[in-house]
């Protein structure tokens, strides 16, 4: 028999050993990054994985998705109901970041897939009620605002959260009339901002937001009047005085900065003491706090709300 | 010239294709309400339309005096009481309306509503006001009452116009485009009158 050899081999052909234990990894990575380029940017009508909170159900039923995605009030993308599902098309919500600042000790600027990720995902039914006297009951999909401000640690100084939307009138055509001071302004006290119940949305009926309905970011305060929910945000920004707020500016007689539902304080035009639920026929009476008094009225103990509108 | 004989005719031609025109925005609030294509509040949608179209068959109605004026054709005033009883029509359906689908007879709502929000308060004074002008549109009304006192009754359609625009502008939350735009032609409208009245006044 031959004695047989091993051939030497070659140091080019060895692989190194932290190469070697790294090349699942970086299989993983070059799998993950390939399908990503490939695969196409996250989109309304995306779903979302969220777990259903028992404490956020309502005994209501919920509005059909239709008129959800059909009937806003979004004046970025044009003044009458239909017409930001027909224009918001538009709008870009990739790539998409939001600013987080002010008086904060730990301000940063926050892209779409980091904040998506930043607390598990809630599915939270809420009761969103209309300073137009129209309500829903939508299920939304976010997390509390609150785990977004721990995470930035606002200074002692931070008494106003202010929330501006996208300014951009080529993506949002709405803009190019002045019938409102643009950007989106909105504001709420910090204790507002930080309760439990005022949700950082990124998605309805487990999927990511129609651009009409706020994409890709928006936040919803379900005890508030709709308008102070502020959509497509780019900056939350933390300050020491109130924000004056676009309505406020709009119509300083007519919307307040605190603008809870309040079926006892009428709209200086119109009556607030009921409401009319989309899809249903007779109008129902228009709850305090929009239904949500236990959780929240303790935040205005002592305030004349008829003052404070 | 056209003939008195062929003046009629055409006015007749006319009236017989303007009668089902201004049944068609009734006619497709109805299809839309039997196919339950309304939208997601079909109680709105056919308050603004009547509302819309009872405001603007007003202003159509009063386009024929000056067109007459402008065009030098008498028939056009001929078409002046078919759109008026439109207008007073529409009228009627956007406060039945109001009445049944939006408020279901909740009188201590309505009355409140009346004596409280101005735009209701005007809208509905705008309502009264119509209601003896389409009373006295009769041929025989006007026998009736004689022409002299028959003209200045009906001069009351301006202030029902007026009324009507200045409802609209108040309820409107903040788009004011569509109320300024019946405010502008109700403007010209008026305004064309006032300079004709003025050149009669000034020969």
């Amino acid at each position: 028999m031959a004695n047989h050899r091993v051939p030497p081999i070659r140091s080019s052909e060895i692989t190194p050993p932290e190469w070697f234990h790294q090349r699942r990894r970086f299989l993983r990575l070059a799998g993950v990054a390939g399908l990503a380029a490939a695969w196409p940017p996250a989109r309304a009508g995306e779903k979302l994985t969220a777990a259903q909170q028992a404490a956020y159900t309502l005994p209501d039923e919920w509005t059909p998705r239709d008129s959800v995605t059909q009937y806003n009030n979004f004046y970025e993308f044009g003044t009458d109901k239909e017409s930001p599902a027909r224009n918001a098309g538009s709008l870009k919500t990739r790539p998409w970041t939001v600013a987080v600042e002010g008086e904060v000790r730990r301000p940063r600027r926050f892209d779409l897939d980091e904040l998506l990720k930043l607390a598990p995902l809630e599915e939270r039914v809420y009761r969103l009620r209309c300073v137009e006297a129209w309500s829903m009951v939508i299920p939304w999909v976010g997390y509390p605002l609150a785990e977004l401000i721990k995470r930035v640690e606002p200074t002692g100084n931070a008494k106003f959260v202010e929330f501006l939307t996208l300014h951009d009138p080529a993506q949002m055509p709405g803009q190019q009339s002045g019938v409102l001071d643009w950007p989106y302004r909105e504001g709420l006290r910090l204790d507002e901002a930080a309760h439990p119940l005022t949700l950082l949305t990124f998605g309805l009926y487990g999927e990511l937001l129609p651009n009409q309905n706020g994409a890709p970011v928006r936040i919803v305060v379900p005890w508030k009047y709709g308008f102070k929910s502020a959509k497509s945000l780019v900056t939350i920004r933390f300050v020491e005085t109130a924000p004056v707020t676009t309505w406020m500016d709009a119509g300083p007689r007519e919307y307040g900065f605190y603008a809870n539902v309040n079926p006892a304080v009428d709209h200086p035009r119109w009556s607030q003491a009921k409401e009319r639920r989309i899809g249903e026929f007779f109008k129902r009476p228009t709850l305090p706090f929009n239904g949500y008094a236990d959780q929240v009225a303790g935040l205005y103990a002592g305030m004349d709300l008829e003052r404070n509108f | 010239m056209v003939t008195n004989f062929s003046q009629q005719k055409l006015v007749a031609a006319i009236k017989m294709v303007l009668f089902p025109a201004a049944l068609l925005p009734f006619a497709r609030l109805v299809a839309a309400g039997a196919g339950g294509h309304l939208g997601a509040n079909p109680i709105e949608k056919i308050t603004r339309d009547t509302g819309w179209w009872t405001l603007t068959l007003l202003l159509l109605t009063l386009t024929m005096t000056p067109l007459r004026r402008l065009s030098g054709w008498s028939g056009w005033v001929r078409l002046r009481r078919m759109l008026g009883l439109f207008a007073f029509f529409y009228a009627c359906l956007h406060f039945s309306t109001y009445l049944v689908l939006d408020q279901f007879f909740d009188w201590p709502a309505i009355l409140k509503d009346i004596a409280k929000r101005p735009y209701i308060t005007v809208g509905f004074s705008a309502f009264l006001l119509l209601i003896p002008l389409a009373v006295t549109s009769t041929e025989g009304m006007i026998r009736r009452l004689g022409g002299r006192a028959w003209r200045q009754l009906h001069r009351l359609v301006y202030v029902a116009a007026f009324a009507g625009v200045v409802h609209f502008t108040w309820l409107v939350k903040k788009d004011l485009t569509r109320p300024l735009i019946f405010a502008a032609s109700l403007a010209a409208l008026l305004g064309m009158r006032l300079v004709l009245w003025l050149r009669s006044q000034g020969r």
